[in-house]
């Protein structure tokens, strides 16, 4: 990115401006009036039903009546004591560390390929990317495709080389079931990580890494002692978002696998749309999704800190 | 051959490999898709226990049936004609109301400019998996229930956050110069937003309306959630929901499907890539 501009017009540009005080030279004002209609339809329709969301998850409301009643802890009581929100709560975390872990080492490998040249890169760079511009729910419809449990082709390789004797139903099973949807997360956030890797690494100065090399520190020295611990902010950034779109995707589970086998592989956002949507009841299935709070709030305090510490590390 | 010319060959053996697991990852679905699209029922439904049988090739001459149930079967050309209408009023409604916002934080916020943008920028973190509940009910209040009006009055929650931070952090990467000596010329501030600035923000408002479009083409949650009729539906609700005929999985059509809805999306996608990137990476990448 390049360097900020400072947000107020430099000083030179000040005298016109007090010259005239007329409504239309009065920037602050201006600026207010630009911001309001953009800043008053997210704060209607983004912020009130966020609160209406924690709101909701204390009362009975049911989708069919528009009777809004105090329910206490109800809602938290029952999920809390119900083995199938455990479980959810349980993949929910799963699914993220597992595929965010794959991603950090998928993104930071391609990240290293991608920064050098070789025939063929505008192509391979195009096709990277493609897991990442594709509509969540179609990717997860070709890859239930590519899971079947009669037609699977992954099956057919693994036997083809003689690495599998009996047979994997991929998502028949709760383990594999979830192991699919890790990789399947893992896919279509790794290329968007990627990316911003690799723009860190080109903001890393040359100079650095060639002293290195002049010093005698080989590609895993320069790795790990230096490329790594300076991404570290722009990875975090990758993570923080590939967290955010994991744990509150919906797609991938409900077109995979649907919850099932026998609830085993639901994940909140996928309970919380069977509870609150197909099952009517919007109290229970707010409760389910503010559990997610927690960890959206976690995101967005070190997002804030990431944006800080960078902003200070430059001026 | 010297060891140091074995290390550089072994180097570049390895750069090879790597750049062709990892493209063969992330491309392999899409090879499927495109395969399954184009098999003969006869070549597509043979068991994977079937080894002498190679799934990854046609064994069989290609055929444009599934492309034909998919246009002429199926409410697909519907759907595409659904999103793309809803796409056009939502970017409408993003334009209108993210560009002036973007601009507004860049040059005339000043000091609070910052922070309300990094506020705004936030609001694109609450993911709808949190929302659709409340929205529900919201939608029932104002009987839009089954309605593109729901999906309309939604989507810009989605678009707006991250168009504003897209515009703002272009607007920065704009010299001031130009609005400054059109002011220093005697044009009012008003006047420079009005007559000046449209040319100069051009290349902001094209990359909002690609990302609006890819937000809105891609968007799962609410369209399930608002829409229960299939002639209603959107792309990405239609083709995994309603293409599925009770049990009975069409793949051919369904693969084909997915395919040419989601490569124009990236082709689109990548042209804008950069200044996506700056703006996801908030300024933790200085160049």
């Amino acid at each position: 990115m390049t360097r900020r501009e400072p947000a107020d017009p430099p000083a030179s540009a000040q005298p016109a401006l007090l010259a005239r005080g007329t409504l239309a030279d009065r920037g602050e004002l201006l600026g207010g009036l630009m911001l309001a209609p953009a800043l008053a339809y997210v704060a209607l329709l983004a912020g009130i039903p966020f609160l209406l969301a924690i709101a909701l998850s204390f009362s009975d409301a049911t989708a069919g009546s528009l009777r809004f009643g105090w329910a206490g802890l109800r809602n938290y009581a029952a999920i809390l004591s119900d083995p199938v929100f455990r479980r959810a709560l349980w993949n929910t975390i799963v699914v993220t560390v597992g595929s965010q872990a794959l991603v950090i080492v998928l993104a930071t490998a391609a990240a290293q390929v991608f920064r050098a040249s070789f025939p063929g890169k505008r192509v391979a760079r195009f096709v990277l990317l493609l897991p990442w511009a594709v509509p969540v729910s179609l990717a997860a419809i070709a890859w239930e495709w590519i899971f079947d449990s009669t037609f699977s082709v992954i099956n057919w390789t693994l036997k083809a080389a003689g690495l599998l004797h009996g047979w994997l139903y991929w998502l028949g099973e709760p383990t594999l079931a979830l192991l699919a949807v890790i990789i399947v997360q893992a896919w279509r956030i790794f290329p968007f990580a990627t990316v911003i890797v690799l723009a860190g690494l080109t903001s890393i100065p040359r100079e650095i890494l060639e002293a290195a090399t002049v010093d005698g520190a080989g590609f895993w020295r320069r790795l790990f002692q230096i490329e790594l611990p300076l991404l570290l902010p722009v990875t975090s950034v990758a993570v923080l978002f590939g967290t955010v779109y994991t744990a509150t995707d919906l797609g991938v589970v409900y077109v995979l696998t649907g919850g099932g086998p026998a609830n085993s592989t639901h994940v909140l956002p996928t309970l919380a749309f069977q509870r609150g949507i197909l099952g009517a009841d919007l109290g229970q299935g707010a409760a389910i999704a503010v559990f997610l709070l927690p960890l959206l709030l976690v995101v967005a305090i070190l997002m804030l800190r990431l944006a800080r510490h960078t902003e200070v590390g430059v001026r | 051959m010297t060891r140091r010319t074995l290390r550089r060959l072994l180097g570049r053996a390895t750069l090879y490999a790597a750049a062709a697991a990892l493209t063969a990852f992330a491309g392999f679905p899409f090879y499927w898709m495109l395969v399954t699209a184009f098999k003969q029922n006869r070549d597509l439904y043979v068991g994977a226990s079937d080894l002498r049988h190679v799934p990854w090739v046609f064994n069989q001459s290609p055929t444009l049936d599934h492309v034909r149930l998919l246009l002429h079967g199926t409410e697909f050309p519907h759907w595409i004609l659904n999103t793309l209408l809803i796409v056009a009023v939502v970017i409408a409604v993003t334009v209108a109301l993210a560009v002036p916002a973007g601009y507004s934080l860049a040059r005339l916020a000043g000091r609070w400019g910052e922070r309300l943008g990094i506020a705004i920028f936030l609001t694109y973190l609450i993911p709808p998996t949190l929302l659709f509940i409340p929205f529900s009910r919201l939608v029932s209040l104002l009987g839009l229930q089954n309605s593109w009006g729901s999906l309309i009055l939604i989507y810009p929650t989605l678009t707006i956050p991250f168009c504003t931070w897209l515009v703002m952090g272009f607007m920065r990467s704009v010299p001031w110069d130009i609005e400054e000596q059109a002011m220093i010329d005697g044009y009012s501030r008003l006047a420079v937003i009005l007559k000046v600035v449209p040319r100069l923000i051009v290349p902001g408002i094209l990359s909002v309306v690609v990302f609006a479009f890819t937000l809105v083409m891609q968007e799962f949650v609410y369209a399930l959630t608002f829409i229960s009729s299939v002639e209603k539906m959107t792309v990405s609700l239609g083709v995994p929901i309603a293409l599925v005929r009770g049990d009975v999985y069409h793949w051919g059509a369904l693969m084909a499907a997915a395919l040419v809805t989601s490569v124009p999306i990236a082709i689109v996608y990548n042209l804008f890539l950069d200044r996506f990137i700056e703006s996801f990476t908030m300024g933790a990448v200085k160049g």
